[in-house]
């Protein structure tokens, strides 16, 4: 065996893969306003590097369809030129795209240290109870799907919760955690305060 | 200091064209269109400008090394992929003053002579990139940006690309190759991105709040930049503070200013009723200070006297119910999670870090562990393509170094030993 010696080995919790196969899912096209959108953004990079609008292909495709599927992984290929096997290679790589099924709304909080300091691991504990999932999960009826995240850039008002990688909550409290549940169930991302620097007034 | 970069963010319209256009706005530009190229680039090197994203490098420099005679395009990339934990000042300037960075952009595509600036925005930051768009496409409108821009036959385009939550896409070749299309990882240099950068061609990577600080020193002169601070530390510096201190926030000082006017003064202290245990002054990447190394300046060069590093200025405070292990614990889960996986030592090192740093929390650690934790830290710092294997290793090397007795508590008593209300019973993290 190649391990240091000291090294923990254990094939079921660490020395095991995370790859995962996509789903193949319903076949995919993009909706012709999103098509058109695409082909807006490839003029902004030079004609034979296309593949440079890629990640905003796969936040189209998350957009029609919520998270990625090897149909819509083969269809950005073919409009940007590149094989799935390199589509695939760079959609597994970024934290942002999702290769399974989410939740309507996916709440994610912030866990690294300024928010951790601030309590972001008992608003994780909070929404995990309130919703009744292990954060990476989502619940049985679809609606949400519960993630940790890292540092998002807004430590001053820790700890942050993003939904859906765009609508933001500062300042989460775990005993408001509930509520906030409830409120996104009733009104979607309405419910999120938003950034504070937006909402600010001297 | 009177603030240059932030003195207008609380205004309510702080982010429009009018309100810019009102408060110098684009006259720097103007000023650098009026003048040669290698003149703005010798003027910046003169202010002593040092690049704000970490490795405070001189940007006139790093413009000067931009080749020149080549028929190849050359490029402008803008680093606001801010991700370093501890680290928002690109957020707020962004947001809040959105052609300050447009026109520091148009600056240095004029120095280098590019005809385009890419903003790589982190995909998180979603919200600022709308803000960014929606100016941007005014000042497209007004001829800022553009064809012919402000008739003065300048060309340059601007273009904002959204990433999507990788970490290391901050480093400036992985950012290019994300820029590229590809997975967010380092390339070997050399070639730096000067020589061959984006699609193979010569290019300049800036972060957004040096960019930001061109402007300033086109309208004001290089003397009076470089004497807003101590020597070879020039110019208005953001400083992020937060975790355990009564106002986190933002805030534009002077470089003189010391880390302990920055937590007491601007920051507020410590929250009451607690004492500071340590902090780690330039985001989550750099060596430890203790509360008696704080009497010093804030700026790049003292930091680094002290064995620090004033990096992307985050400035992260931890008062006395911070447990030390689980706060390496934490920083290594980021690291662990964002390694790009190129590199053996970072990959595979950084994972063991966290196991074993989950395994002496946990009160099932033994006493050689903690020897470990500093036999592999120091086998992945410098063993790297890029500096995230040193930034990788520093949370665990730094904490032994300045914690032990508390790491080898945790082993003997077989229980963390500082536990505090706001942590959760058990650390949620999923995997």
């Amino acid at each position: 065996m190649s391990f240091h010696p000291l090294m923990l080995y254990d094939p079921e919790r660490f020395q095991r893969s995370e790859r995962r196969l996509l789903e193949e899912g319903e076949p995919f096209t993009f909706a012709p306003e999103r098509r058109a959108a695409l082909d807006e953004l490839l003029t902004k990079y030079p004609p034979d590097r296309k593949r440079s609008a890629i990640l905003a292909a796969l936040y189209l495709v998350q957009e029609q369809q919520g998270y990625l599927t090897a149909n819509a992984v083969r269809h950005v290929g073919g409009i940007l030129e590149m094989t799935p096997a390199e589509v695939e290679d760079v959609a597994t790589y970024y934290v942002m795209f999702f290769k399974e099924k989410v939740g309507k709304h996916v709440v994610q909080v912030c866990r690294t240290l300024s928010c951790a300091l601030a309590g972001a691991e008992r608003v994780t504990e909070a929404l995990s109870h309130t919703l009744g999932i292990a954060p990476g999960e989502t619940d049985p009826s679809g609606m949400f799907t519960l993630l940790e995240f890292e540092c998002l850039g807004a430590c001053d008002r820790a700890p942050v919760v993003m939904v859906n990688n765009e609508d933001w909550h500062e300042r989460v409290r775990p005993e408001d955690c509930g509520r906030l549940v409830e409120d996104i169930r009733a009104r979607g991302p309405a419910a999120s305060s938003g950034c504070h620097l937006r909402i600010e007034r001297p | 200091m009177e603030p240059v970069l932030t003195r207008y963010i609380r205004e309510p319209n702080s982010y429009t064209l009018d309100f810019f256009l009102k408060h110098d706005g684009y006259n720097g530009l103007k000023a650098a269109l009026g003048m040669e190229p290698n003149a703005v680039i010798d003027l910046v090197k003169a202010s002593g400008l040092r690049g704000r994203g970490g490795a405070g490098f001189p940007t006139g420099l790093k413009w000067q090394f931009v080749l020149k005679d080549t028929p190849l395009p050359k490029y402008i990339c803008c680093n606001a992929d801010e991700s370093e934990p501890g680290t928002f000042k690109d957020h707020v300037l962004m947001e809040r003053n959105p052609h300050l960075l447009f026109e520091g952009c148009l600056i240095g595509c004029r120095a280098i002579g590019a005809k385009v600036a890419y903003i790589y925005i982190r995909g998180e930051f979603f919200h600022v990139q709308k803000v960014l768009e929606a100016e941007l496409a005014k000042a497209y409108a007004q001829g800022y940006v553009g064809k012919n821009i402000m008739g003065t036959g300048f060309d340059c385009d601007i273009v904002i690309h959204r990433g999507a939550g990788a970490y290391e896409a901050g480093e400036e070749t992985a950012l290019i190759e994300s820029l590229e299309g590809k997975r967010a990882q380092p390339r070997i240099k050399p070639p730096f991105p000067a020589v061959s950068g984006l699609y193979n061609c010569p290019t300049a990577v800036n972060n957004v709040e040096t960019l930001c600080n061109l402007p300033s020193i086109l309208l004001n002169g290089a003397e009076w930049f470089t004497s807003l601070g101590p020597e070879k530390n020039g110019g208005p510096k953001l400083f992020c503070v937060s975790g355990h201190v009564k106002k986190p926030g933002t805030y534009e000082a002077s470089m003189s200013t010391t880390l302990h006017e920055l937590i007491y003064g601007h920051a507020g202290g410590i929250r009451d009723g607690h004492q500071l245990k340590a902090i780690i002054p330039g985001g989550s990447s750099v060596p430890i200070l203790l509360p008696h190394e704080l009497e010093i300046p804030a700026s790049f060069d003292a930091v680094a006297q002290v064995g620090s590093m004033l990096g992307s200025a985050g400035i992260i405070v931890m008062d006395e119910t911070t447990c030390m292990v689980w706060a390496a614990r934490n920083l290594l889960y980021f690291y662990k999670h964002e390694s790009c996986g190129k590199c053996t030592p970072c990959r595979e090192g950084g994972d063991w870090l966290h196991r074993i740093l989950t395994k002496i929390e946990n009160g099932e650690g033994e006493m050689r562990d903690i020897d470990l934790l500093t036999s592999i830290g120091s086998n992945i710092a410098g063993k790297t393509l890029c500096a995230f294997g040193d930034a990788a290793a520093t949370p665990a090397l730094t904490t032994v170094k300045h914690f032990r007795p508390e790491f080898e508590a945790h082993v003997r008593e077989g229980r963390c030993t500082v536990p505090a209300d706001w942590r959760a019973a058990r650390t949620p993290v999923a995997h």
